[in-house]
């Protein structure tokens, strides 16, 4: 089913009078943000509150000899100045391991170090103060004596016998490793005709998210409970986490997450500051206020993709890929980030490589190791970017190789779209896919002909411009396969309880959280959908433990694909259930009623019988004028959580024109296109806007983004005018289209959408770049990001 | 040599006299003392324009300038702006078209837009995408990848340039 | 991320601007602020006072007066950008100012702070030398004027005595024959560039004379290229590039080697500029 790009999908089972799917409906929510109304966590602000300021490690790794916190102690606001030793006797450490993950290991980490600081930016001690200038101020007076330890810098000698162990009680620095061999690899390459190996690089990157981190924590020694006000994507995972580490239960811990601004993974993860913030408002009793500087985000904030993978592919002359072969290297910091490791990137490179072919021979390698640098983690498209960068710049490479053109070599090797369930080399299970069917409609998007011919007019003049392609799976609405069956406290489900009010609208509480993505719009289209009112009569509350239902919050794209399923179920069962009240009020058989536009209609003949309001009135006025016996109820709980597949795969395909000054080596984006898959589109406007959003932050990889560390580990561009993040002059219109293959897994079909466009927007610059260099003989460039001077060093002008 | 300054403003139309530490940002003035959190901070040296508001009619950089420097001046927000009408047809435009997603950048977005329509006006012109992209050059946004914001304010440039003709 | 505590005083005139400066030898001056506070933000500077200039009248004007443009100290970006009289006089200015950082940062940013700061990377040092302006400074002991090229000594350090404010910029106003040039690669709009140019010539007949290039981004301060200037007074564009004798230092965006390559490619696209223009 091919849709054009922003028109909606053609009518489905889930059309009903009033619904919403499918439809590009404004998100409900948005005034708010646009007058400057929202509340962020920075914006809160509550009695007798504090700020923190921690002061932290210069150096990559250090034995921190003494503290002295006398003289700011006295400085003037200060409530506390609070060292790693002290803040541990509050908070117990925390280890980042998953049983699934084979092997892995980490040490423990404390909310604040003790001892021993292991990267530059680690916190060494807090000062608590009435403004955060004045705990910045005593910082300044804070004496630390460190003695400089050997910093492991570099993830080529981690392993050497001859470099220093980080953490001596784990032997080594391996903190993960897998293998995988499948097929026979070895004898498909003997049989290809052409095989090409690379050295892919991409560059650590952060997600720079306009909020920085934020968090208020509140204990009430009187209520002996703890709140706090969060910007994450995860309030249940945080919930469990304050409480395991302070030795609270769970009950004694609410979190509320209000405005986010902007997490894309960062805001999903334990980060030590932040734990430390919930301990110190536990030891000083009140209100304590951490919000991370845009220069200790830089040095704090997860990291990710920081990986060097040597990859190898075999082909045959008529474009058969007979074998994909990686070896993937990975420093990942001096601690696996809890609870979801930082081993899962590796695996998800491991997982993913090779992704969209049939291709059965396929070896893989992959090492994650610790080194004194920041510590990384999942980030927006975890692994896919890296993964289909080595896969599709294989794949283009050799079919440059063979001199085939790159859309025919895809055609030759993807997996049919009337050949699923399949299965990738790798053991990914998948549903339903369309890569033919995408490639189809993108040919057709970019008038693909068309522009080869303007390629080739232009290079007569000198100029050269380049088309780049990637296809890509990506992983959505993930089931416990994915944290839960390897002991970490992360819920796949999530739950949706949908209520009828007083006055005849709807509230909706679910476990999943708004990060701007327009979930909450989406959980509203769901309801009014299934229920049957319009979308002005429906409300959602997300963000609170308190008040929603146990749920995963958001990430790996599964707020859509599973909090829709569970709203969508929650509305359904609320309408029967109000039929019911209403079959009873008319002495009607609810099975010939039905809801449409907030009125009890005649199911047949549509006529009108009663108001919801009504209806409302009776039920919790006036119900002894129901029938005796009946109790109308009007609020409902559903949850859903995918069973069937382990993951629901989307998948896609992504083009990029550009122009290559090849006198200056800077690149220039003329025009970006993306055909995604993710199943039923609730919302066409809501993905093609995850899309462009997704594509841009993959921009960014391709040309722009690496946190630089030198060999001491210091971090040398941790600021906004020297890590470049994407802005508007430079980057391109980006044109979405669609292919709908549902996932049986849910009433809805729908998938996620969050993190197809970074996936793929990484490799496609790539591809289009060394496009439009090949005729000047330049050495392929697979060393993100691609700057000025990598370009012109493989054009051998410098 | 004072460390505390008092200073009377206009801030979105209202007189304010505060006595603000000398060391105090503009952004963090309207945000702390006078409540007004729409202005946002994303960066604190001048690179991500989440704290644009407009100071005697033109957009600064609220955290590049002072507190104590703006004695007699008139400082708008996002809420005077929202306030006072002035942006709503550019605020309908960011909503319906989803120009925004998690809305952190967009009071400093819709602040420095509306200052390129504002020129656009006067030289009675519509502003091209190019143009639009340079002005807001200077304003980060992590979610959107611009094209929508982009579009945003195109349909507004030319609604209000229909409008006037 | 807040600033060490200083004291503020707004100045009302040069006068008392530069006697507060001799009281408090680590106080600094506050024009545009484009520069400074992200400096004081970040705590890389804590000078006990800040001493704002801004409501000192009379620095604000842009003039052309007796052959030459004179632009005030506190005249802003902006206000460069939208004048027509340094659109007419000062071509080369007008061509320079969109690369300047943003629109929020040109409403506040001021050509003295420009000038004062002295950023190696930035644009209007480099205009500055290019059309052999000069600086008007006056300090406890008065005024003086500093031709540009005395005018820059070092990383952020001018000839500005720690006393002395500067006033006003002067530059030659463009004549009939006058020819300018400007170029600049940054990875960024707005962004400081990587290496840029700027160059002024006159026309002599089909070639040029008195041709004068400024490059920024490729050392400590502004650099003439005077080899390769009088290369393209002949006419010797490849002569020019090959007498390019940059020898600039790796930084974050680029290597020393990458920036050299550079400039000889901004060199071939300022030539063009200058050889293009009819009166
Ligand atoms: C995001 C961003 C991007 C930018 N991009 C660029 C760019 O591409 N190119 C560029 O050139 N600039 C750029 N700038 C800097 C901007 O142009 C500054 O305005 C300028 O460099 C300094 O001018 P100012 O008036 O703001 O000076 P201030 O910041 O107020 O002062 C800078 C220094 O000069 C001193 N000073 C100021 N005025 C005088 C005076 N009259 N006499 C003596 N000393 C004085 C101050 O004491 C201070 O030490 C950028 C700034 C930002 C925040
Ligand atoms: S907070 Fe002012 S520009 Fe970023
Ligand atoms: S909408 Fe999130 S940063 Fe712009």
């Amino acid at each position: 089913m091919k849709i054009t790009a922003d028109s909606p999908p053609v009518l489905s089972v889930l059309d009903r009078p009033n619904s919403y799917i499918g439809r590009a409906v404004p998100r409900p929510n948005l005034q708010r943000l646009t007058q400057g109304r929202g509340q962020y966590i920075s914006d809160v602000t509550l009695p007798r509150m504090a700020h923190v300021a921690y002061l932290r490690s210069p150096h990559a790794h250090a034995r921190i000899v003494s503290i002295a916190t006398e003289a700011a102690k006295k400085a003037p606001g200060v409530v506390a100045v609070v060292t790693g030793t002290e803040l541990a006797k509050v908070m117990t450490p925390w280890v980042g391991v998953l049983t699934h993950l084979k092997g892995i290991k980490s040490a423990p980490q404390y909310p604040i170090a003790v001892d021993r600081a292991c990267w530059q930016g680690e916190a060494v001690c807090a000062v608590v103060a009435r403004t955060r200038a004045q705990a910045e101020d005593a910082c300044e007076l804070i004496d630390i004596v460190y003695e400089e330890l050997p910093a492991v810098t570099n993830p080529e000698t981690a392993l050497d016998p001859a470099t220093p162990v980080i953490h001596a009680s784990l032997g080594d620095n391996l903190c993960f490793e897998r293998k995988l061999d499948v097929g026979e690899v070895d004898k498909a390459f003997a049989n290809s005709d052409a095989v090409v190996e690379a050295t892919f690089v991409t560059g650590r990157h952060t997600g720079v998210c306009t909020e920085p981190r934020a968090v208020v924590a509140d204990w009430n020694e009187g209520e002996q409970r703890m709140t706090v006000y969060h910007a994450t994507q995860a309030p249940h995972m945080m919930q469990n986490l304050f409480a395991k580490h302070l030795d609270l239960s769970e009950s004694q811990v609410r979190v509320l997450t209000k405005d986010v601004g902007g997490s894309f993974g960062i805001k999903v993860h334990t980060y030590a500051d932040e734990m430390a913030t919930v301990a110190l408002s536990k030891l000083l009793k009140r209100p304590v206020k951490f919000v991370a500087d845009r220069i200790e985000s830089f040095v704090t904030d997860i990291h990710a993709r920081d990986h060097r993978i040597k990859g190898k592919i075999g082909v045959t002359r008529d474009g058969v890929i007979t074998a994909f072969e990686i070896d993937d290297l990975t420093g990942i910091g001096p601690y696996s980030v809890y609870p979801r490791t930082s081993g899962i990137e590796a695996n998800q490179v491991v997982n993913l490589t090779g992704g969209p072919y049939n291709c059965p021979n396929y070896r893989a390698q992959a090492r994650v190791v610790f080194q004194n640098k920041n510590v990384m983690c999942q980030y927006r498209a975890v692994g896919h970017p890296i993964a289909v960068a080595v896969t599709e710049g294989l794949v283009e490479l050799a079919a440059a190789k063979i001199g085939m053109d790159p859309l025919e070599i895809r055609r030759r090797n993807l997996f049919p779209d009337d050949g699923y369930p399949a299965q990738t080399a790798s053991g990914l299970k998948l549903e339903q896919l369309s890569h033919h069917e995408a490639l189809a409609h993108l040919d057709t998007m970019i008038n693909y002909a068309a522009l080869r011919a303007e390629q080739k007019a232009l290079r007569d003049k000198g100029i050269y411009r380049g088309i780049g392609f990637a296809s890509f799976i990506e992983v959505t609405n993930p089931s416990a396969a994915f944290y839960g069956v390897g002991g970490a406290k992360i819920t796949s489900q999530d739950g949706a309880t949908v209520k009828l009010d007083a006055q005849g609208a709807i509230t909706i509480h679910s476990g999943v959280t708004e990060q701007g993505q327009g979930a909450e719009a989406v959980l509203a289209q769901c309801v009014a959908s299934s229920f049957g009112v319009s979308m002005d009569r429906v409300r959602v509350v997300t963000g609170d433990t308190d008040n929603t239902p146990y749920g995963g919050g958001t990430w790996a794209s599964r707020a859509a694909g599973i909090g829709g399923e569970a709203a969508w179920q929650a509305g359904k069962a609320l309408r029967g259930n109000v039929l019911a009240v209403a079959g009873a009020m008319l002495q009607a058989k609810p099975e010939e009623l039905d809801i449409r536009n907030g009125v009890v209609v005649d199911k047949t003949t549509g006529a009108e019988r009663l108001g919801l309001d009504e209806l409302a009135r009776v039920a919790y006025f006036r119900p002894d004028t129901l029938p005796p016996g009946f109790q109308a109820e009007l609020m409902v709980t559903r949850h859903y959580v995918p069973r069937g597949w382990p993951f629901a795969f989307t998948n896609g395909i992504q083009a990029s024109y550009l122009e290559v000054d090849t006198d200056t080596g800077f690149v220039k984006l003329l025009r970006h296109w993306c055909v995604e898959d993710c199943g039923t589109i609730i919302n066409p406007q809501l993905v093609n806007e995850q899309i462009r959003g997704g594509v841009v932050q993959g921009i960014g990889a391709a040309l722009f983004e690496q946190c630089l560390y030198d060999e001491r580990g210091q971090m040398l561009n941790g600021n906004m005018a020297d890590y470049l993040v994407p802005m508007a002059v430079e980057m391109p219109d980006i044109d979405c289209g669609h292919v709908v293959s549902p996932t049986a897994d849910s009433e809805l079909g729908a998938k996620g959408a969050g993190e197809a466009g970074t996936a793929g927007a990484p490799a496609c610059i790539m591809n289009a770049i060394n496009d439009a260099l090949r005729p000047l003989g330049a050495q392929p460039l697979t060393d993100m990001p691609f700057t000025p001077g990598k370009i012109l060093r493989a054009l051998g002008k410098v | 040599m004072s460390m505390d300054i008092d200073i009377t403003l206009t801030v979105n139309g209202e007189r304010v006299t505060e006595r603000v530490e000398a060391r105090k940002t503009l952004v963090d003035f309207v945000r702390d003392d006078l409540g007004l959190t729409g202005s946002h901070v994303g960066c604190e040296h001048g690179v991500c324009g989440a704290c644009t508001m407009r100071v005697d009619g033109v957009i600064v950089r609220g955290c590049l300038m002072l507190a104590a420097q703006c004695d007699g001046a008139t400082v708008e927000t996002i809420e005077g702006l929202s306030d006072s009408g002035e942006v709503a047809d550019l605020q309908a435009a960011f909503e319906q078209r989803n120009a925004l997603q998690c809305g952190y950048c967009t009071p400093g977005m819709l602040t420095a837009a509306q200052e390129l329509l504002q020129q656009a006006q006067a030289r009675n012109a519509v502003p091209s995408r190019d143009e639009i992209r340079e002005h807001i050059s200077g304003n980060y946004c992590r979610c959107t990848g611009y094209h929508a914001i982009v579009d945003a304010v195109e349909s507004v440039a030319k609604a209000r340039a229909g409008a006037k003709s | 991320m807040k600033p060490a505590p200083f004291a503020y005083k707004k100045a009302r005139s040069l006068d008392e601007a530069i006697a507060l400066l001799g009281e408090n030898p680590d106080a600094r001056l506050l024009a545009g602020g484009q520069s400074l506070m992200a400096t004081l933000n970040m705590r890389l500077s804590a000078p006990s006072l800040l001493i704002d200039i801004n409501g000192i009248g009379g620095l604000g004007g842009i003039a052309h007066k007796s052959g030459a443009v004179e632009i005030g100290a506190l005249a802003r970006h902006t206000d460069a950008e939208r004048s027509a009289t340094i659109a007419q006089h000062a071509p080369l200015i007008a061509r320079a100012m969109p690369f300047i950082g943003h629109p929020a940062i040109r409403n506040r940013g001021t050509l003295g702070g420009s000038i004062a700061f002295a950023d190696p990377a930035a644009e209007l040092p480099a205009c500055l030398l290019a059309l052999d302006g000069e600086v008007d400074a006056q300090g406890p002991k008065g005024k003086r004027t500093i031709k540009a090229g005395d005018y820059f000594k070092g990383l952020y350090e001018t000839a500005l005595g720690p006393q002395e404010i500067l006033t006003a910029i002067r530059l030659p106003a463009a004549s009939a024959d006058t020819r300018v040039g400007f170029a600049e690669l940054a990875r960024r709009h707005g962004d400081y560039a990587i290496v840029g140019l700027a160059a002024s010539a006159r026309a002599d007949g089909k070639g040029l004379k008195d041709v004068r290039l400024a490059y920024f981004g490729v050392g400590n301060t502004p650099l003439r290229a005077a080899g390769s200037e009088a290369a393209l007074a002949r006419g010797d564009i490849d002569g020019a590039v090959a007498a390019l004798d940059l020898d600039p230092h790796d930084d974050i965006q680029a290597t020393g080697a990458v920036k050299k390559h550079l400039a000889g490619v901004l060199l071939r696209r300022v030539a063009a500029q200058l050889m293009e223009q009819r009166p």
